[in-house]
């Protein structure tokens, strides 16, 4: 199978707590993978890894056969992974479209492209990429307008097109859909699909577990930093170990999965 | 024109490149309270250059580029240290910064020590006036650029900003520096206008002021310094005229209260300055449609 993310025996503490405790899944390239697990069971953490927030205690990450452990945070994006956020990180001074180009900075580094002056130029590659993008995410409609005053929904989705401008061979979405009402979620879902069958590969984290089994082929469940158990959306369920551990937490997975 | 009058726009002219100077590495979100310290290279450098009794006697149209090109590479190499600060440390250190040039220069008997110097060549208000044109047309371009644009998202967030891969340092160094040169021009620019340079005139007082305008002004756009110029130059003014005009001799003596207050209450009503994005798109009329509801976030 072609394996666009290689994540072996990652570790990672902070302060002695383990968060990350050996944790190895593939994902291949294409797919649609779930990454779930209760609250602060280090899914936030594994993303924030893979992105170079942090520094890797032990192990390794290979995208698309490079190993991309020791690379800087900045570099990473250009070596084809970019994110969301689970708490919606746009720059609030920024408006849609500028928060959007933004995620187009790592193909754009030579000085050249640096000194360009974007907000001049009305008509250039980069803003017509840009609203091309917001036009295929039904989000045309807020270009100029400052993201702050933007309503929820709106802010989650803009989150997912900057991070898709940067041409990722793996797109990390964490809790796209949370906050999110019926019909948000619905237009979410579509986007997303869309997205994957331009070839983008996915790793979502998501509690809503309807959600997950519409989305997502495979699921990787972890739980106090280690991982529980791989498998399809089906089979998730019916794994003791996983309703133990949504047992043993204070959200069982029947509330997880209430939209099931 | 009257001489009074051009004697303010004088002002205001040196005023808004100061401001641009502080304006750049603030839209970055890094805080300079060091501006007497890159306006005295800036002014001693040229005034050294270009004077012929006690210094080099070369032309201004060498001493003004020599004294950016010397105020940029100082404050190249300073941004480093500086730049590993943060927040109100960065604001001690930049303070720190200017103390120092304060305080050699007044050491250095080859500079005048505390007698200053004196400039030759005179810069007369046309050029000035079309010196500070340019700056705030290169300060427009510069942030209407893609670097401009990973300026202000590392203003806003710059962890995010390095996720998508801004190189947050360089960035960071380059907006001081650039910043630092126009402050060194502003400097060079005031000696040669005035035709004289002492350091005592470029105080803390001085600092405060660039930083406090800048900040009224807003540091979203490129708008911002000019406004918190013009406000900074003419507000004051405006007090000892209306004083001297009415009659009235409180406003010409309270004018320095009445204009603390004033900024004050406008720090309270606009916390991030006079100008800000969403002002601009109100006044373009960009802004088409207002959100039905700000959903309730977590
Ligand atoms: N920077 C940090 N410093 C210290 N502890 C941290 C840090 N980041 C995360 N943790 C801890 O690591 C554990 C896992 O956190 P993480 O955010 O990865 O969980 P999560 O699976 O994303 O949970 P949630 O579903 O609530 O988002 C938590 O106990 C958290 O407190
Ligand atoms: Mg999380």
């Amino acid at each position: 199978m072609d394996v666009v993310l290689r994540v072996s025996r990652l570790d990672k503490s902070f302060g002695g707590l383990k968060v990350v405790d050996n944790v190895s899944f593939d994902v291949t390239r294409g797919s649609r993978t779930a990454l779930i697990g209760p609250n602060g069971a280090g899914k936030t953490t594994v993303f924030n890894l893979m992105t170079g927030v942090y520094p890797i205690d032990h192990g390794a990450i290979e995208l698309d056969g490079r190993d991309i452990t020791r690379i800087p945070a900045r570099d990473r994006v250009a070596a084809g992974v970019s994110r969301s956020f689970q708490n919606i990180r746009l720059m609030p001074h920024l408006s849609t479209l500028e928060n959007v180009m933004l995620g187009q900075h790592a193909q754009a580094r030579s000085i050249r492209a640096q000194l360009f002056p974007l907000g001049f130029a009305r008509i250039n590659k980069w803003a017509e990429q840009a609203r091309e993008a917001l036009a295929k995410a039904r989000l045309e409609e807020y270009p100029g307008q400052v993201v702050a005053d933007l309503p929820y929904g709106i802010q989650k989705r803009i989150e997912v097109v900057r991070a898709l401008m940067a041409k990722p061979k793996l797109l990390l979405l964490d809790e796209p859909a949370a906050g999110l009402n019926h019909q948000e979620t619905g237009e979410l879902q579509k986007l997303l699909r869309e997205v994957s069958e331009r070839g983008v590969t996915l790793l979502v984290v998501e509690h809503d577990m309807h959600f997950v089994r519409t989305l997502c082929e495979r699921v990787v469940v972890l739980n106090f930093g280690r991982k529980i158990f791989e498998g399809t959306p089906a089979e998730v369920n019916a794994d003791p170990a996983v309703r133990e551990a949504y047992l043993g937490s204070n959200q069982s997975m029947g509330e997880a999965g209430h939209a099931a | 024109m009257s001489g009074e009058l051009e004697g303010l726009l004088v002002i205001l002219c040196l005023n808004t490149i100061y401001a641009y100077g502080v304006f750049l590495p603030a839209a970055s979100g890094q805080l300079n309270l060091g501006a007497a310290g890159f306006i005295t290279l800036g002014a001693y450098c040229s005034a050294f250059v270009n004077s012929e009794l006690d210094g080099l006697g070369v032309s201004a149209w060498m001493s003004i580029p020599i004294a950016v090109l010397f105020t940029a590479a100082v404050s190249f190499l300073i941004a480093f240290p500086i730049l590993r600060t943060r927040g109100v440390y960065m604001v001690l250190a930049t303070f720190a910064f200017a103390e120092v040039v304060a305080g050699l220069i007044i050491n250095l008997e080859f500079l005048g020590a505390a007698q200053g110097m004196p400039v030759d060549a005179h810069m007369p208000f046309y050029g000035l006036a079309i010196v500070t044109l340019l700056v705030a047309l290169f300060c427009h371009y510069l942030m209407a650029t893609r670097c401009g644009l990973a300026m202000r998202a590392i203003h806003d967030d710059e962890s995010v900003a390095t996720l998508f891969g801004a190189n947050v340092r360089m960035i960071r160094v380059w907006a001081f520096a650039t910043g630092g040169a126009l402050m060194g021009l502003g400097g060079a620019l005031y000696g040669h206008h005035f035709n004289y340079v002492e350091a005592q005139n470029f105080n803390i007082l001085l600092s405060i002021y660039i930083l406090l305008y800048v900040l009224l002004g807003g540091t979203q756009t490129a708008w911002g310094p000019v406004v918190g110029a013009l406000f900074f130059t003419f507000v004051p003014e405006l007090f000892r005229y209306l004083g001297r005009e009415t009659g009235e001799k409180w406003l010409e003596d309270g004018r320095f209260v009445a204009f603390g207050l004033i900024i004050v209450i406008m720090m309270v009503i606009r916390p991030e300055g006079v100008v800000t994005r969403t002002l601009l798109e109100r006044i373009t009329g960009g802004r088409r449609r207002q959100p039905a509801s700000p959903a309730a976030a977590e």
